[in-house]
């Protein structure tokens, strides 16, 4: 299995962003997406996910693949850790979220409200989301926001675990994870030029 | 699926938005009628049926700006669209907590409010009937307000503008029956012509709401 | 040589451009000479006397109300389908006219039905209709203003039209079944070629109604490129921003 991106072209807004992205990844492979803010990271990996559209370029191999987390969890203040994780957990078709409490150290917190959560267990507990929706391909926007030390490790074992069982991992990050072998992807030489065409919306006006 | 139901249902139980509120605004509208129209019982038996109509169906409005408000600003609705389940089964599942939680309770108090209202012992049965064939109506076609609102800040108030003439057919075919109901007419006509429109829109309307909610995901 | 190739906003601003001028000088005629021929050259009716000669701008009007709704209707579609972004902002540029037209039919309506009914305003089924087409037109509009990315409103108004049409035409039927009215019926039927009101009148009806068609049409070309222009104000400076 093969996630594969050609020749991708993004917009924000309708104005193209990252233009000509390509790269190929491998099961057991995790990819390091860097850049200066703003840069489009987090469209990229939206458009990968399929929440929104292309301006041009292909992804393949990423359909019904893709376990999404981004700034927001979807977590509900007035739900359990365990009812957070059973809710996605069944929407995604899975039913066991023991390793993904045991991964997290959320065994302890299992029966508190996630409202009460800090932010870095509420962090991880969208980070143990992850691992119950049994999806091969994950696709992270900087996962470790407000995690501390402790828990960064705890990711970067998750995640080496995850590969090892033949996943995958797209992660828009600035810190070190600890991913020895992991490859990083500068997109900022894939800055779209005056030259590539505005989003179809606008172009038709010129 | 179920699990879906089961969080939205759980999730209005809990945060006490769901059930109680919808009610007691409810409660609120027929109650502030016959301050407004006066006490005269045959004139408060006679409007009975359309104010209770108006009631439940302005306690529906309520809480539609919640029902996808908030799973947007969360990311629940960007997981769930690249979750296995399609957009239009998971705003019928929606559609169909808000029902559970807003537009049944609603069906079960209105009775209690008819006593209130003077309603002629003969209408409580076509009331009851009629709401409970109309409000699933007002959960779709609401879900479709909430789908096209749902990135404006501050989209209450459009909501309603949109919602509202969207509901003008359940509401004049609802309360009509309703009124013969306690006239001791004929119901059947509007009865039947208010439960068309509500298959018919528990049927279609999620494919609208699904197709809008994408646009406004992207 | 396809009619499409209009769809290119560049395109269709040439043609209006040429078309325009034509176009405002035939519907300002004959509205004038409708109007005018309407009000001083027919005869009073016998029972309603000169209030009749609101008909002149009644009846356009309502007609007009319906049909800028109809054109909405398939502009949406086209968008939908085409995605020709001429189509999406036609049907923007036409609510506003629309909605003028809705309350000049009702208000007319109420001026005409005060000395006839004895009162400004009736339950009737298609007086209530109309209130109802008006409060869509609201709607439709209010969502084109609250969104700011143009093909996102495009989009989400055009399902709104034709969601909204459906129930526009579920609405005409309740309303009908709701409350029998007062309303006479319809002056210029298209089916049975039966006409309820005589030549005399009906020859000016028929000039002031082409005047009122040809205006909308005027009015919603003229929109239509100033929607246009404000969308390649905006590509433009969007290219010129951009590093």
């Amino acid at each position: 299995m093969t996630l594969t991106v050609t020749d991708l072209t993004i917009a924000r807004g309708g104005m193209p962003v990252l233009a000509g992205v390509s790269f190929t990844l491998m099961a057991g492979h995790a990819l390091i997406l860097r850049g200066p803010n703003g840069v489009g990271k987090t469209t990229l990996l939206r458009t990968i996910a399929g929440l929104q559209p292309a301006l041009g370029g292909q992804v393949t191999g990423a359909e019904d693949q893709i376990a999404y987390a981004a700034h927001s969890d979807g977590l509900k203040a007035m739900l359990s850790v365990r009812e957070n994780l059973i809710f996605w957990a069944e929407v995604f078709g899975q039913t066991d979220i023991a390793p993904a409490l045991v991964a997290f150290d959320l065994c302890d917190l299992a029966d508190r409200l996630a409202g009460t959560l800090s932010a870095g267990q509420k962090r991880r507990l969208g980070l143990a989301r992850l691992l119950v929706t049994g999806r091969p391909i994950w696709v992270l926007d900087e996962p470790t926001v407000s995690l501390d030390v402790a828990s960064v490790e705890m990711f970067g074992t998750a995640v080496r675990a995850h590969l090892k069982q033949g996943g995958m991992a797209l992660i828009a990050t600035h810190i070190d994870l600890g991913l020895l072998d992991a490859k990083v992807l500068d997109v900022s030489p894939f800055i779209a030029r005056r030259e590539v065409p505005l989003g179809s919306s606008d172009e038709a006006f010129l | 699926m179920k699990a879906l139901l089961i969080r939205d249902i759980r999730l209005a139980v809990r945060a006490g938005g769901g059930f109680g509120l919808g009610l007691a605004f409810f409660l609120i509208v027929v109650v502030m009628v016959p301050f407004a129209v006066g006490a005269n019982s045959e004139l408060l038996s006679r409007i009975a049926p359309g104010v209770l109509w108006i009631g439940a169906l302005l306690a529906c409005l309520l809480s539609l700006d919640r029902l996808l408000a908030l799973d947007f600003e969360d990311g629940t609705l960007d997981l769930l669209a690249t979750a296995p389940l399609p957009v239009e089964a998971a705003l019928s599942i929606k559609a169909l907590a808000h029902w559970i939680t807003t537009g049944l309770p609603l069906v079960f108090a209105a009775p209690v409010l008819g006593v209130l209202m003077n309603l002629p012992l003969q209408g409580y049965g076509w009331l009851v009937l009629s709401l409970l064939l109309g409000t699933p109506a007002l959960s779709v076609i609401g879900t479709f307000g909430a789908a096209l609102t749902v990135g404006i800040k501050r989209g209450g108030l459009l909501l309603s503008l949109l919602v509202l003439p969207l509901y003008v057919p359940t509401l004049i075919f609802g309360a009509e029956a309703a009124r013969r109901g306690a006239t001791g007419a004929d119901v059947s006509t509007p009865l039947l012509l208010m439960a068309g429109i509500s298959a018919a829109t528990v049927a279609l309307m999620p494919f609208a709401s699904a197709a809008v909610l994408r646009v406004n995901l992207r | 040589m396809s009619l499409w190739e209009y769809a290119n906003p560049v395109k269709f601003l040439r043609l209006s451009e040429r078309v325009l001028p034509v176009l405002w000088v035939l519907a300002i005629s004959s509205v004038v000479v409708g109007l005018v021929w309407g009000f001083f050259f027919t005869p009073d009716d016998i029972r309603q006397g000169s209030t009749v000669k609101i008909i002149y701008i009644h009846v356009p009007a309502a007609l007009m109300a319906i049909n800028a709704w109809f054109m909405m209707l398939v502009a949406s579609l086209i968008w939908l389908i085409r995605r020709h972004h001429v189509s999406a902002l036609a049907a923007k540029a036409a609510a506003p006219v629309g909605v003028v037209m809705t309350l000049i039919a009702l208000i007319t309506g109420a001026i005409w039905g005060q000395p006839m009914w004895g009162t400004w305003w009736a339950w009737d089924p298609r007086l209530t209709s109309f209130l109802i087409l008006f409060l869509f037109y609201l709607g439709y509009i209010a969502l084109w203003e609250a969104i700011e990315d143009s093909d996102t409103a495009a989009d989400l108004t055009s399902v709104l039209c034709l969601v909204g049409s459906v129930f526009a035409v579920l609405s005409r039927y309740a309303v009908n079944f709701w409350n029998q009215g007062l309303h006479q019926g319809t002056s210029v039927p298209v089916t049975t070629g039966q006409r309820s009101v005589a030549d005399v009148f009906f020859v000016p009806l028929v000039v002031s109604m082409i005047g009122f068609g040809l205006l909308f049409l005027a009015l919603v070309l003229y929109r239509t490129g100033t929607e246009i222009r404000i969308r390649r104000t905006k590509a433009l400076l969007a290219r010129e921003g951009r590093n």
